[in-house]
């Protein structure tokens, strides 16, 4: 069936059944393919998104559940200002390895960020536990959380 | 960032009229220049009229960073900044981007891409630069020698220009056969801290970077698989009627080889759904049934008994020498069935070209093997088949298959459609983690004899497990003498100098589908011979590190850089001056891939309390660190791969079938599970050698030395959960 979802500002049309995960909407339906599929049964955070600026994971996430809240992805972090201080840390520190899990990673630093402005280590590793990178990137991102938390400072 | 990834993409640009210049070489090996690719030359650097350079990758990009290292290659030789240059995936072709280690064949693996493109790369952008400075030098009635190309300019005799002024005069003429090196003196970005930042960051980190799993084709099918439960169960019949009607489902059909079912839809989701109210049944009958106990069972008794093949000195006489010794270290160790799990589970796209061919769209990591599959399946010849390379969410060796499994598959599944519509074969984490090409399972018995000083006097080590190689196309490089090399690789080749030492090696008769795992043989060898040297150590009152540094004694470059690695790590930790207070410290060091890799694992808990990682140390001898951040980031993950699956993964077998699933059953790493990792490289000169592969095998072992160095258990068996509490 057709729903409207709003999608980073923009309301879109798209057709799916009750019970389809955001996941695919966005991936398959919307053809925005920054938001990854890694696991399916929210254990692994590739394909987290905000909803409403909480970071969901969006493999288990229904269409149904969406309409009408503001569905954030990676696509549009480079204009927000969490997102862009993020984005400059990992470069800065060169934190990516194969990059699959990242669109997840910066998720979720954003939704840590946004509630916690400097974040301890042990904070960063509590909020960001789901989030699972297979190169084992973690001190870099541990590192880029920081780095990032210190630019949005100023 | 602009990627052009076709060969079609070249011949477009060349077509538009502007000069373009080619450095690479032909299919005969020479060093060769030229304008477009029509003229029997596949370039490794691409420089168009306006100066915009192009590094035309060979091996693929999985994270261990060849986008970041062959660019590094070319755009030092040729004088450019790494703004000024971008990378391209090359087309497949074996004759001319084969892996010099590994023939007529294209591929990523065994941690070689920096060492065979070394040269191949430094040369192409050296020839590209004497050209143009040739160019420039006719232009301006100057010698040659008296110019250089700095950040793109070239300058000299009093003139400079960029070069792109350079580009068509440069294409008209022929390649130098033997263009000079620039000298490490001169080296602006190979081994210079901060000088390079990684080329494939920025697609990465705002969702633009295009994976395998991200091809949406026009008009495309999705393909997912019911497989076989079980390693050679048959599809007997199946059962569609439950999907008939579900929006998005198209049809499914039994693949060719009976192997399993492919379900088509017109999206993911759909595939996945239908696939769920699909029922197969399956023929057992020449399935495997073997349960993982009873492959440990067989195993243990390989290693009890006499072993088939003597790899390594005399087995009889050793067993004799170490039976006569005042003392006897005696251990037996087991490694379970591991899966790779790459972040990305596997998928590849088959895409029908207007002209009857196929293109292949994949995160290939050997693209000759797909090159020939989708050929053979689809009765194509290889000119009409194409591979276009894209990112790989990981691979871990996983996407290296001498069966090409999946490419394979989506072939039969595309050569079962009217071949109009492209098809996206799509894994699940289930259809990963269950789906076999598992490390295999081995077991190591070790008896040391030690003399009453705590000499070692002799050393009997038999290794039984399911070879890799054999049965595969892969067999005559690694076999020999019915020895599979890469089931003892780390013990055989040590370079510890250990007196009467026996290697012995029985194979295992075929369980489940096996494969590398990021560092093969030296998954199971580095923790075997490691921890020996600790319980050697215990047992004899030896310092850890001054034992192992007795046993490298200089007599071959191989025990100086083991020894080298060995001595940094033991400085960065202070290791003389013990842990700190509450922690302890194991230690390991490894040679594998051509590279030396030591490294101190500290922890925290250990005896009553539960363990927790708190640090690891490494200090890496890799030859010339062409990438030295790139070199840190490849061993920090290769620790953290290690310490993961040594700490709580094992894939388990009831009646052959894979009792896990998903990542709940198959726990990643976590980032709460480790602490920091400093990691110290090597300045060296030596040629460069590997870097994805080397920093996992000391890893698990240091842990396992750590914790019984905290007064835990000596941890023989992985993984190491069911022994040891972790935070
Ligand atoms: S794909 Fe959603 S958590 Fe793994
Ligand atoms: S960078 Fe590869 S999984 Fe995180």
């Amino acid at each position: 069936m057709t729903r409207e979802l709003k999608i980073n500002g923009k309301t879109m049309v798209v057709e799916a059944e009750e019970g389809t995960p955001l996941l695919w909407v966005i991936r398959d339906e919307l053809k925005m393919t920054g938001t990854k599929f890694g696991c399916g049964v929210a254990a692994c955070g590739a394909c987290t998104v905000h909803v409403d600026g909480q970071p969901m994971r969006s493999c288990q996430t229904y269409v149904e559940d969406v309409e009408g809240a503001e569905i954030t992805t990676i696509e549009a972090m480079s204009g927000d200002r969490v997102g862009a201080a993020i984005q400059q840390a990992w470069t800065e520190l060169d934190v990516v390895q194969c990059g699959y899990c990242q669109s997840g990673q910066i998720m979720s630093a954003a939704g840590l960020l946004a509630e916690n402005p400097k974040p301890s280590a042990d904070e960063i590793d509590a909020y960001m536990w789901g989030n699972a990178c297979r190169c084992a990137t973690y001190q870099r991102i541990r590192a880029g959380v920081q780095r990032a938390a210190e630019i949005l400072e100023g | 960032m602009t990627m052009t990834t076709s060969r079609r993409g070249f011949l477009q640009s060349a077509a538009a009229g502007a000069a373009v210049l080619l450095v690479g070489v032909r299919a005969d090996g020479v060093l060769a220049a030229g304008t477009d690719t029509a003229q029997d030359l596949n370039p490794f650097v691409r420089i168009s009229a306006d100066g915009r350079v192009t590094a035309i990758v060979k091996h693929f990009e999985m994270g261990q960073g060849p986008t970041t290292g062959l660019t590094t290659l070319i755009a030092e030789e040729l004088g450019v900044t790494m703004e000024q240059i971008d990378y391209a995936f090359a087309p497949s072709n074996p004759q001319v981007y084969n892996n010099l280690l590994f023939g007529p064949f294209q591929g990523t693996g065994g941690s070689t891409a920096m060492a065979n493109s070394y040269e191949q790369y430094r040369k192409a952008g050296a020839a590209a630069r004497e050209m143009l400075i040739a160019a420039a030098a006719q232009e301006w009635g100057a010698e040659a020698a008296e110019l250089d190309i700095v950040d793109g300019q070239i300058a000299g005799a009093g003139q400079s220009a960029p070069l792109s002024d350079f580009v068509t005069r440069a294409s008209a003429m022929t390649a130098p056969t033997e263009p000079r090196l620039r000298q490490p003196e001169e080296w602006r970005l190979i081994g210079k801290e901060g000088a390079v930042r990684r080329k494939d960051t920025p697609s990465k980190i705002d969702g633009s970077g295009l994976f395998a799993m991200d091809i949406q084709l026009d008009n495309q099918l999705v393909v997912v698989i019911s497989h076989a439960p079980r390693m050679g169960a048959k599809v007997a019949g199946f059962d569609a009627s439950g999907a008939e009607g579900m929006r998005g489902f198209v049809m499914a059909k039994a693949l060719p080889d009976a192997s399993g079912v492919a379900v088509y839809a017109e999206s993911t989701w759909a595939a996945i759904s239908a696939r769920d109210m699909i029922s197969v049944d399956w023929d057992m009958s020449n399935a495997e049934n073997r349960s993982s106990d009873q492959i440990r069972e067989e195993l243990l008794a390989g290693v009890n008994g006499e072993s088939t093949y003597q790899n390594w000195g005399d087995q009889a006489a050793t067993a004799a020498n170490v039976d006569g010794a005042a003392k006897v270290i005696d251990k037996t160790f087991y490694f379970p069935l591991l899966a790779h799990a790459p972040m990305e589970p596997l998928t590849c796209t088959i895409e029908p070209r207007e002209d009857g061919g196929a293109i292949l769209h994949d995160g290939a990591q050997f693209p000759t093997f797909g090159h020939m599959t989708l050929s053979q399946v689809l009765d194509l010849p290889m000119e009409k088949v194409e591979v276009r390379t894209v990112l790989a969410g990981g691979s871990f060796g996983r996407r290296a298959n001498p069966t090409a499994d999946y490419n394979l598959e989506c072939a039969m599944a595309f050569a079962m459609t009217d071949r109009t519509r492209p098809v996206k074969l799509v894994w699940t984490r289930e259809d990963d983690v269950r789906g076999g090409y598992y490390r295999p399972a081995f077991a190591h018995r070790v008896r040391v004899g030690l003399t009453e000083e705590g000499k070692i006097l002799g050393w009997d080590h038999r290794i039984a497990g399911q070879s890799i190689m054999k049965g595969t196309s892969m067999e005559q490089m690694s076999v020999k003498d019915g020895v599979d090399h890469s089931s003892v690789e780390g013990v055989a080749d040590r370079p510890y100098a250990i007196p009467g030492m026996a290697v012995g090696l029985t194979d295992h008769e075929k369980a489940t589908s096996v494969l590398w795992w990021r560092s093969v043989g030296h998954t199971h060898t580095a923790y075997v011979m490691e921890s020996m040297m600790d319980l050697i150590s215990e047992e004899t009152g030896v310092d850890p590190v001054a034992l192992r540094l007795s046993l490298l004694p200089g007599e071959t470059p191989a025990q100086t850089r083991m020894a080298g690695v060995l001595r940094r790590v033991a400085d960065m930790t202070d290791w003389d001056a013990g842990a700190p207070e509450g922690r302890a410290r194991g230690l390991a060091v490894h040679h594998s891939f051509g590279s030396f890799v030591a490294e101190v694992v500290e922890i925290s808990g250990g005896e009553a309390e539960p363990v927790k990682i708190e640090k690891v140390f490494a200090a890496v001898d890799c030859g010339v660190p062409v990438n030295p951040d790139v070199i840190r980031a490849q061993i920090e993950g290769g620790i953290g791969y290690g310490l993961g699956h040594a700490m709580r993964n094992e894939i388990t077998l009831t009646e052959g079938e894979p009792d896990q699933y998903n990542f709940p059953d198959y726990e990643p790493l976590r980032i709460s599970d480790i602490g920091g990792i400093e990691v110290a490289v090597f300045p060296s000169m030596e040629a460069p050698t590997g870097v994805g592969e080397p920093g996992t095998p000391p890893s698990a072992p240091a842990l396992a030395n750590a914790i019984a160095r905290a007064g835990g258990e000596r941890v023989t068996e992985l993984p190491m959960l069911t022994q040891v509490d972790f935070v």
